[in-house]
């Protein structure tokens, strides 16, 4: 029996009027992937906000190993990547720049590794560039090097296919094979699937 | 038992119930306080020896100035209490405090004026206590005006209570330093009579007006609560049954 | 940890060691937040010296105010000589104010604070190195502009170093409790007055000592014990205002 590595227990949120949560509740084990899905406005922001412990569930639990993340919030976020609608970039710094800073405030960051991960996604003929003059595809390849440098088991992905072509696609979808095959654990928001190459993720769907 | 009892007033139904309750118990002593300290202070008490009948302002002034103070401390405690316990109530009573604070400011600001124009000729003094009485209004304000630009409720309450929260810490800090200000620029006297030096004729009526004005503000504090409670609530199933019965 | 396949590429096969090592990577967690911290002030200031224009921008402010006084009331220099602490303060006051507003604000928009507040990292050390490169960019030039400005209002020279070693200290704390109220109105439309609002009275402690400190040195007096104080506020402030600056940015998060 593999270990449960994310469990989310009876979660509820309210925001002001409504009810935006209303009972999540799931169970990864490690080297799963679940998809959420829901219409706008669903609540799939709010609770990859929640898992983050950026919003506050009036009711429920987040729990990681084994351990409420509320107990040591800090150790937490140190093991997890969230990738939020727009890519987390300075636009008046490069993509290698923003890397650099990005990650470096997390761990210790090589050059030989950001050149590794800029090739892998695609991006070293671009990457001296200021991230202004570059597309909303391109960043997002950016913020998809990101993470691949964060190398921490949990990602909580909110719809990391936008603005991707085909060729796009098929690299978050190896990204994220790659990442459940080392154990780690995957959350993503989406409107559509997820890329053929994540096989057997779990489905969880919200209702407005 | 009593931990029970603390955690009913986290319950916005109970405290909803709890607040129609006991205002009356409040409100009625309020009233026969403030009206029998002003009939001692206006009226039975003689009148100051230096300033004739212009000292009896006192009455209203002082009591005011004083709740000004003790409601901004209520406001951040409950504000407080709300932030670390995540408790909502705690939240809203310091939002149906903060205007009650600001009106006492303002009397207190305007009463004091008044009081100037006969003592010194002039309606403002730049004396300590009044420019820190100005500085406590604006402070009030800047509470208010974070609320008022948050949308979101509970971002709001935690914005204006964090707010609360280190403005109490300053207030000490703004209050000395404006006296040390007022000293080096030696400002003609300030508007108090001694509290020790009052005859009781003068001091017992004071004294009736500052518990009636306490007591005035818990019960104005729990009606403006019920209120709060209210409009926070207005979703939930409880309200239904209230006001159906 | 069992069922993990090995990775082809070098660096991503590193998350072995990161997923087990966790904060064995990042050292002792006081090493983490200094170095954290170091990064974020490299990239701030980084960041404004790619829109150098920018910064000009609070210090003309800071003449402009400056030089209204004269014109409203009066060219003569004794004159002006009287009014100078108060006009020096109040300029700073106002120019500090005007800078404020861009502390947080391109942070939150592009989602960077938010990583900030997600990275593992203590949050009030990347709020107080924030803040840090903040004064550098403006607290710090306006005080090395002080002396010009007090030299138009007819200050004498012996002056200067004083004027220079108050404003200093002095908007220190001015940018750390501005950090605060910048924290709270992220994301408030139009919030200059409000910003204006919440951050003046609090900084009425700094104005009045460091007014009290010009005035002294313009009369050749010692300024010790105003300057004591401002540092003392100063201390405080750096103690106190980056904790309250990150439940702040955390609150706006939410």
């Amino acid at each position: 029996m593999p270990n449960e590595s994310l469990e989310v227990e009876n979660l509820h949120l309210w925001r002001g009027d409504r009810h935006v949560l209303k009972g999540v509740g799931f169970s990864l084990a490690e080297g799963a992937c679940l998809e959420v899905t829901g219409v706008n406005g669903s609540g799939k922001t709010t609770l990859l906000r929640t898992l983050c412990g950026l919003m506050y569930p009036e009711e429920g639990r987040v729990r990681w190993r084994g351990r409420d993340v509320r107990g040591d919030l800090r150790a937490f976020h140190a093991a997890l990547a969230y990738l939020g609608h727009e890519p987390p970039l300075k636009a008046d710094l490069s993509a290698r720049e923003n890397l650099h800073f990005w990650i470096g405030v997390r761990r210790r960051v090589s050059s030989a590794e950001l050149d590794e991960v800029l090739a892998r996604v695609g991006a070293r003929a671009w990457c001296e560039r200021l991230v202004r003059t570059l597309s909303a595809g391109q960043k997002r390849r950016v913020a998809l090097a990101g993470l691949a440098l964060l190398a921490v088991p949990l990602w909580l992905l909110d719809e990391p296919t936008t603005n991707l072509d085909a060729e796009g696609r098929r690299l978050v979808g190896s990204l994220i094979a790659e990442q459940l095959a080392r154990g780690g654990t995957v959350v993503a928001a989406v409107h559509q699937e997820l890329p053929a190459e994540v096989r057997g993720a779990q489905r969880l769907e919200l209702t407005a | 038992m009593t931990w029970t009892w603390f955690h009913r007033l986290g319950s916005p139904p109970y405290v909803y119930a709890l607040a129609a309750r006991l205002t009356p118990w409040f409100a009625w002593p309020a009233a026969l306080l403030i009206a029998a300290g002003l009939w001692g202070g206006l009226v039975l008490a003689p009148p100051d020896y230096q300033q004739g009948d212009g000292f009896r302002i006192i009455y209203v002034h002082a009591p005011s100035a004083w709740m000004s103070l003790m409601v901004y401390m209520t406001m951040a405690v409950a504000a407080a209490i709300g932030l670390v316990w995540r408790i909502k109530v705690g939240h809203a009573v310091a939002a149906a405090c903060a205007p009650i604070g600001a009106s006492f400011t303002f009397a207190a600001l305007v009463t004091g004026a008044l009081w100037g124009e006969p003592m010194w000729g002039t309606y403002w003094e730049w004396d300590p206590r009044l420019t820190s009485e100005l500085i406590l209004l604006f402070l009030y304000l800047g509470y208010m005006g974070l609320r008022a630009g948050l949308e979101d409720t509970q971002r709001a309450d935690r914005a204006s209570g964090l707010l609360a929260v280190a403005g109490v810490v300053n207030v000490p800090i703004i209050h000395y330093s404006v006296t040390w200000w007022n000293s080096l620029h030696q400002a003609p006297s300030v508007m108090q009579l001694g509290k020790p030096t009052m005859p009781p004729a003068m001091l017992v009526p004071l004294l009736m007006m500052l518990a009636g004005f306490t007591l005035y503000f818990a019960a104005v504090l729990l009606v403006r609560l019920r209120g709060e409670v209210l409009s926070r609530e207005r979703a939930a199933s409880w309200i239904h049954e209230v006001l159906k019965a | 940890m069992s069922g993990r396949a090995p990775s082809a590429a070098g660096a991503l096969a590193r998350a072995a060691t990161v997923e087990e090592g966790g904060a064995g990577t990042l050292g002792l967690d006081a090493t983490a937040a200094l170095r954290a911290a170091w990064l974020a002030l490299l990239r701030d200031l980084t960041l404004a010296f790619r829109k150098r224009g920018q910064l000009i921008q609070p210090l003309a402010f800071f003449a402009m105010v400056t030089m209204l006084f004269p014109l409203a009331i009066s060219p003569e220099l004794a004159r002006l000589r009287a009014l100078a602490p108060g006009v020096l303060w109040v300029a700073a006051l106002l120019a500090s104010l005007l800078a404020l507003e861009f502390l947080f604000r391109d942070d939150a928009y592009d989602g960077t604070l938010e990583q900030y507040a997600l990275s593992g990292q203590s949050l009030t050390w990347l709020m107080f190195a924030k803040t840090a490169a903040h004064w550098l960019l403006t607290g710090l030039p306006l005080a090395l502009m002080a002396p010009l400005a007090a030299l138009s209002l007819g200050v004498s020279v012996s002056a200067l170093p004083g004027i220079v070693a108050s404003v200093t200290v002095g908007s220190v704390t001015l940018s750390l409790i501005g950090s605060i109220g910048a924290a709270l109105t992220l994301g408030i439309k139009r919030s200059g007055a409000l910003l204006s609002l919440l951050t003046l009275p609090l900084s009425l402690p700094v104005l009045i000592f460091g007014a009290r400190a010009t005035e002294l040195a313009i009369n050749g007096a010692s300024l010790l014990a105003p300057l004591e104080l401002l540092a003392a506020l100063a201390v405080l402030g750096v103690t106190l205002a980056p904790l309250a600056a990150a439940a702040a940015v955390r609150i706006s998060l939410e």
